[in-house]
């Protein structure tokens, strides 16, 4: 192919998207639609991810003692939990730490609710915190710290073991699913976003069949006639996706601003420039889903 | 040039367009095909530009087996055919000057060289003032002349005309013969299917009557035979 041949089919390609109107318009707002749920598939997924993970790392395990246990039976649990070999760390919290760790954590509103606590009727136990490798073991080294009550069945060390139950299961099951979800979904409207392409395009060369008639006629090669759609089908899908991507990450920004300074929330949204290359993603996509549109339309009219 | 051998063609609906016909026509003849409607004029036609296919028999055009011809080189051969038809078959968005030069265009012509050839068919058709108007703002007569230089443009060795008279008024129909004859004069075959009985009958050529899928008459310098 000639240089000034590609040229023209670039030119065609997008003299068509102005001239077939109203299609052009309705196949751009099918990819639209598809890439912005899509889209906003992604960004869920992202953040539920980066949540997940958050929560992760902020999963440990606390074991409270029981009142009466002494020193050296401490250290001989503390030592038996260190053995484990799923356990990363662990540290003593002792009772005096545990009130002062909790009056920060109150804050103004819950000085005067402790001010009456002090050294001597200290109503916390002793704890160790734990941490783990692998969070998702946690339940299991809870329940293996628990049965150190068996083994030392005489002095019941440990009263209490608690970690986030519950929380990080869900946590768990909630990104799985959305991702899930979020692919059948996507699959679905990418597919369907690619036949009314093809099938805008099939209209379009309906319309225009005494056209290739002609080419054919005067001796254009099937490569030669397909161009141009090519062209078009590749347009519409760009722009589609550029709209969509504009959308999305305006959208995004605003939102990630608005929910970054409400403190309530007490959590914030990935930052928008983490995000390009989905959106780099999403570009490559709109633009596949408009050739290969095309590319489904114009095969059965080219033979001849 | 162009030869058809025991050439049958039956349409998936069970017409029997041809039955067995074979013909040679040789370089720079002109020919007039006739017969009545139905007759299968119109099939002998599409199977010299390879529109259909010889369901037995053979063709060759310019050398070329056209019924065993690949897919993808049918555009190669068609380029050394120039096609016309009673309906002009213009694009009507394009200038007059953009429909001739879109034939070169499809071959990939360089530019410079589209420029001059387009203008210089067009002066032959004698219609290089109107090149930029479109076809709508054209005469019928002035649109078959149009098509015809975008049949000749890419300078075939073979026309064929499929009763490019048909639309035409009496007056306007004989500047096209005349056109088709100068054409013919410098070294094209034309091969012509038509109805049009004044014409065959003053401009004696070659004429090949199709009756029923079978040639029935063969004459040089023949007469139109019909009273329709």
């Amino acid at each position: 192919m000639t240089f000034n041949t590609f040229l023209r089919h670039l030119r065609e390609g997008a003299k068509n998207v102005f001239r077939n109107g109203w299609m052009s318009v309705a196949s751009i707002v099918s990819i639209i639609v598809s890439l912005f749920i899509l889209g906003v598939f992604i960004l869920l997924v992202l953040n539920v991810n980066a949540l997940a993970d958050k929560a992760d790392k902020q999963v440990q395990i606390r074991a409270y003692l029981n009142l009466n246990v002494d020193q050296k039976l401490r250290e001989t649990v503390q030592k038996e939990i260190a053995a484990m070999p799923e356990v990363s760390k662990i540290d003593f919290i002792s009772k005096e730490q545990g009130l002062e760790d909790f009056r920060k954590s109150m804050g103004e509103e819950g000085k005067d609710l402790l001010d009456g606590f002090d050294k001597d009727n200290n109503p916390l136990p002793d704890a160790f915190k734990i941490e783990v490798y692998e969070p998702t073991t946690v339940p299991f080294v809870a329940k293996k710290i628990e049965a150190l009550n068996t083994s030392h069945a005489d002095e019941q060390p440990i009263m209490k073991v608690k970690y986030g139950k519950g929380t990080i299961e869900t946590l768990f099951k909630v990104t799985r699913a959305v991702r899930n979800i979020g692919f059948i979904f996507v699959a679905g409207l990418a597919l369907m976003s690619m036949f009314l392409i093809s099938n805008t395009i099939r209209v379009t060369i309906l319309a225009r069949r005494r056209e290739i008639g002609i080419m054919k006629l005067v001796g254009a090669t099937n490569t030669f006639i397909r161009w141009p759609f090519f062209v078009e089908g590749t347009l519409i899908g760009l722009i589609g996706s550029l709209i969509t991507v504009a959308i999305l990450f305006v959208g995004y920004d605003r939102l990630a601003a608005s929910v970054g300074s409400d403190i309530s929330l007490q959590m914030s949204l990935l930052p928008v420039n983490e995000l390009w290359q989905w959106g780099g993603l999403l570009l490559v996509l709109g633009v596949l889903i408009g050739m290969w549109g095309t590319t489904l339309s114009i095969r059965k009219f080219l033979k001849v | 040039m162009i030869e058809m051998q025991d050439v049958w063609k039956t349409y998936p609906n069970g017409t029997h367009a041809l039955q067995g016909v074979s013909v040679k026509i040789d370089r720079n003849e002109f020919v007039y095909v006739v017969g009545p409607s139905g007759a299968g004029k119109s099939t002998f036609m599409k199977l010299i530009y390879r529109e259909e296919v010889p369901t037995k028999g053979q063709i060759s055009v310019n050398g070329f087996n056209i019924g065993k011809l690949k897919q993808r080189k049918i555009p190669y051969v068609r380029r050394n055919i120039g096609v016309i038809f009673q309906d002009f078959r213009l694009l009507p968005r394009l200038t007059a000057y953009e429909n001739v030069a879109f034939a070169m265009e499809v071959i990939e012509a360089p530019k410079r060289q589209m420029k001059k050839r387009v203008m210089e068919v067009l002066d032959l058709v004698g219609l290089k003032a109107k090149a930029n108007r479109q076809p709508a703002q054209l005469s019928g007569g002035e649109q078959q002349r149009i098509a015809i230089a975008r049949a000749i443009v890419n300078n075939p060795s073979v026309i064929i005309a499929d009763e490019p008279t048909g639309n035409l008024d009496p007056e306007t129909s004989w500047g096209i013969m005349q056109l088709l004859d100068e054409i013919n004069f410098r070294g094209t075959t034309i091969v012509m299917a038509t109805h049009n009985k004044d014409i065959v009958n003053t401009m004696r050529k070659r004429v090949i009557a199709i009756e029923q899928g079978n040639i029935v008459r063969d004459q040089l310098r023949g007469e139109y035979g019909y009273d329709f």
